[in-house]
């Protein structure tokens, strides 16, 4: 009983000792930091995807504090969060533009061909370095999921050799953007619903060599709606500076004749296989 | 003693390949190819920046005549390779893949040269004049990097250099091609070699070849002494080829990390580029044609042929009887360091000494699996990296690390991953972390 009783004494004893030493440590060695440091870091979504461009999400609120930048940058927060910030801390929120990430692709394994069988390293950088990659197209995705693996939302999902953003889960960070060795990764405006998915600047033959799906620059979108694409050499594109952007019915008014037109929503559905889809065509 | 006392010389680490494919085209003679109908000759394929075209479609041009001109000092001309019409530019796929520039030549079937540039008395010509010729003969390292040669012959006051070494190691497997010029044509190279000492201005000029082309040290020994040449027998163990390893077998000198041969107070010459300065200066051609080995074991009749720029490598494997069975892989350069292709498309350049055709027996991919810390990668590399270490950093993406181990003194040799007996892909994970450091120091 005794021993018991020593023990218990002397763990709590031990205990009271060590707990004063390190109240008296933390007192004596306290690190100042700006309440309002924590506050907003506290208010940021804390993915620190590195998108504002700093290294993580306390140090984009030590530059939000500082005033070096303004909470808008953040590229996750939606605009009610961006304005509960800049009110904590008495603010202007600045001016937020709200991008998201696309790849303007639409050649999977179906539709585009492959040249070579490629059995190395499974990344998309280390692929472009042996002779360009297996894919026919040196432009497309080359469908190997190194953007997938970086992107700190989950939003790339590869469906059929092809990388493909989910719009809802996308931020817009931009971390895709660096890592694809293709660059046909493009942020664009988030409002943006419909893109051309070809990255080809090839004359319309070379392209349909390889692709199914190409852009062949017909211009028949931009005959369509001048203001809303343009066209850059062999290709055209969603005139992304323009507003208002195109949508479903200019897809439908231009009738692209490869189908590189599209709404993100319908390349969604088409790369899914969604069986709905198919029978609606 | 110095190290070049001994008789035969090599460096630490190295790999032996179990079969070198020499025997297949080493007995064959240089042959002339017959002329095409097209060349289409890549204009950015050197180092450097690449020439500006001065013909545009519909000109007529003759054999020799200046094509593309060089932009800058550290680039070099391009000139016809035959006579005939100018057909435009137009991209073709180059031997890293991505689509290249190219002037397509028709040729009008007379081959006929133009006027040909004066002959200098390499001798008693200044030594301006003589690196001006090397500069408008449109002459690259042949070997392999197509580095403008005469920017390598005129290095800065103040890197001191007093050896030159010409490179007739010829390590990499299956190539022969500059086993035959040294064997058909000694006094070529060695007349280049000569040159190049002159420009230098160095006494000290070795010959380095490996010691399974005996027939070609001998040839190269009947002339060596009126040239002031000393041949060394090297070791036959790969990379013996690479630079910075023939100079540490020749002189025994090693090369900084991150250094140039000139740091060793060296310059190494390709025998193929000795060859071509010497055809420059003396008889005044532009380099348009080069030896290549045609070679594999599904080609009909591997041989060494002399091809001119623009040839497509499909011709060249019709000039070799074709095929025998369906290749597993096209490998332009040897099968080490050579780059895999993905087309028939692709044509000669200065640089390329081989086209490989491997049977799809030879094709098979292992899968590859973790790091056994064996350490014959280890002691593979001649360079004395880490290569089991450096695969695990660079596959976790710590490229930082990679580059504190000197990722970036890696020759991309093949080694390490010859020898890995987890067939991990080695030099794919180095080249990936050359081209990201590369890339974040811009």
């Amino acid at each position: 009983m005794n021993t018991i009783i020593l023990a218990i004494i002397l763990m709590a004893g031990t205990g009271l000792v060590l707990g004063v030493v390190i109240g008296i440590f933390a007192k004596l060695f306290r690190v100042e930091s700006d309440p309002r440091v924590d506050l907003v870091t506290e208010l940021l979504p804390g993915a620190n995807c590195g998108g504002c461009g700093t290294a993580g999400c306390s140090d984009f609120a030590k530059a939000v504090v500082s005033g070096q930048l303004p909470p808008s940058k953040c590229p996750v927060s939606s605009s009610e969060q961006v304005s509960a910030i800049a009110r904590a801390l008495g603010i202007e929120a600045g001016e937020s533009f709200k991008q998201k990430a696309v790849v303007l692709c639409g050649g999977d394994r179906e539709q585009t061909m492959r040249l070579a069988s490629y059995n190395g390293v499974a990344d998309c950088v280390s692929a472009s370095l042996v002779a360009g990659g297996p894919k026919g197209c040196s432009y497309g995705c080359l469908g190997m999921g190194s953007c997938a693996r970086k992107c700190p939302f989950g939003a790339i999902e590869m469906i059929n050799g092809l990388a493909v953003i989910h719009r809802e889960l996308c931020v817009g960070c931009g971390t895709c953007v660096a890592v694809c060795p293709r660059n046909v990764i493009k942020l664009v405006p988030a409002d943006a619903e419909v893109h051309v998915y070809c990255n080809s600047p090839l004359k319309a033959p070379a392209k349909r060599q390889v692709c199914k799906v190409a852009c062949i620059g017909c211009r028949k979108c931009q005959k369509a709606a001048p203001d809303k694409f343009i066209i850059e050499g062999f290709k055209a594109t969603v005139n992304y500076a323009n507003t208002p952007l195109p949508t479903q019915e200019d897809v439908q008014a231009a009738g692209c004749p490869t189908g590189a037109l599209l709404s993100a929503e319908e390349h969604l559905r088409i790369e899914k296989h969604d069986p709905e889809w198919s029978a609606e065509k | 003693m110095s190290k070049s006392s001994r008789n035969v010389m090599g460096f630490d680490g190295g790999i032996h390949p179990s079969t070198d494919g020499k025997s297949l085209s080493s007995g064959s003679a240089v042959r002339q190819a017959p002329l095409l109908d097209r060349y289409t000759v890549v204009i950015s394929e050197s180092v450097g920046k690449p020439p500006k075209p001065v013909v545009k479609a519909g000109d007529e041009v003759k054999k020799y005549q200046l094509i593309a001109a060089a932009d800058g000092f550290v680039s070099a001309n391009l000139h016809s390779p035959t006579s005939g019409k100018v057909v435009g530019i137009v991209d073709v796929p180059g031997a890293m893949g991505t689509p290249v520039p190219a002037i397509q030549i028709e040729s009008d079937g007379k081959d006929e040269p133009c006027e040909p540039m004066p002959a200098l008395e390499w001798r008693t010509a200044p030594v301006s004049d003589l690196l001006k010729r090397i500069s408008d003969a449109g002459i690259v390292g042949m070997g392999g990097a197509a580095f403008p040669t005469h920017v390598k012959l005129s290095p800065p006051p103040e890197k001191e250099v007093d050896t030159l070494i010409l490179n007739g190691a010829e390590c990499e497997p299956y190539l022969t091609a500059d086993h035959r010029l040294m064997l058909e044509q000694p006094g070529k190279v060695l007349e280049g070699a000569a040159i190049a000492a002159r420009i230098l201005g160095v006494k000290n000029i070795f010959l380095g070849v490996e010691i399974n082309k005996l027939d070609a040290i001998e040839a190269l020994n009947k002339h060596a002494a009126e040239f002031g040449v000393t041949v060394v027998g090297l070791k036959v163990q790969y990379p013996q080829g690479s630079e910075k390893q023939l100079i540490m077998a020749i002189t025994g000198r090693e090369v900084p990390t991150g250094g140039l041969p000139m740091d060793a107070h060296c310059v190494v010459q390709n025998v193929g580029t000795a060859a071509a300065v010497a055809d420059a200066v003396i008889r005044g051609i532009p380099l348009v044609e080069r030896i290549t080995t045609v070679t594999g074991e599904v080609v009909k009749n591997p041989g060494n042929w002399m091809l001119k720029l623009g040839t497509p490598v499909i011709k060249a494997i019709e000039f070799a009887g074709g095929v025998t069975e369906e290749p597993g892989k096209l490998i332009m350069g040897g099968p080490m360091m050579g780059f895999a292709q993905r087309s028939f498309d692709v044509t000669i350049c200065k640089n390329s000494s081989g086209v490989l055709l491997l049977p799809v027996s030879e094709s098979v991919a292992y899968g590859s699996t973790s790091c056994i810390r064996c350490g014959r990668c280890v002691q593979g590399c001649p360079m004395n990296l880490l290569p089991c270490l450096l695969g695990n950093v660079i596959e976790s993406e710590r490229f930082d690390l990679a580059a504190q181990n000197h990722v970036m003194d890696c020759l991309e040799c093949g080694s390490c991953a010859y020898v890995c007996p987890a067939h991990r892909p080695l030099v794919q994970h180095m080249r990936r972390a050359k081209a990201e450091i590369r890339k974040r120091k811009k």
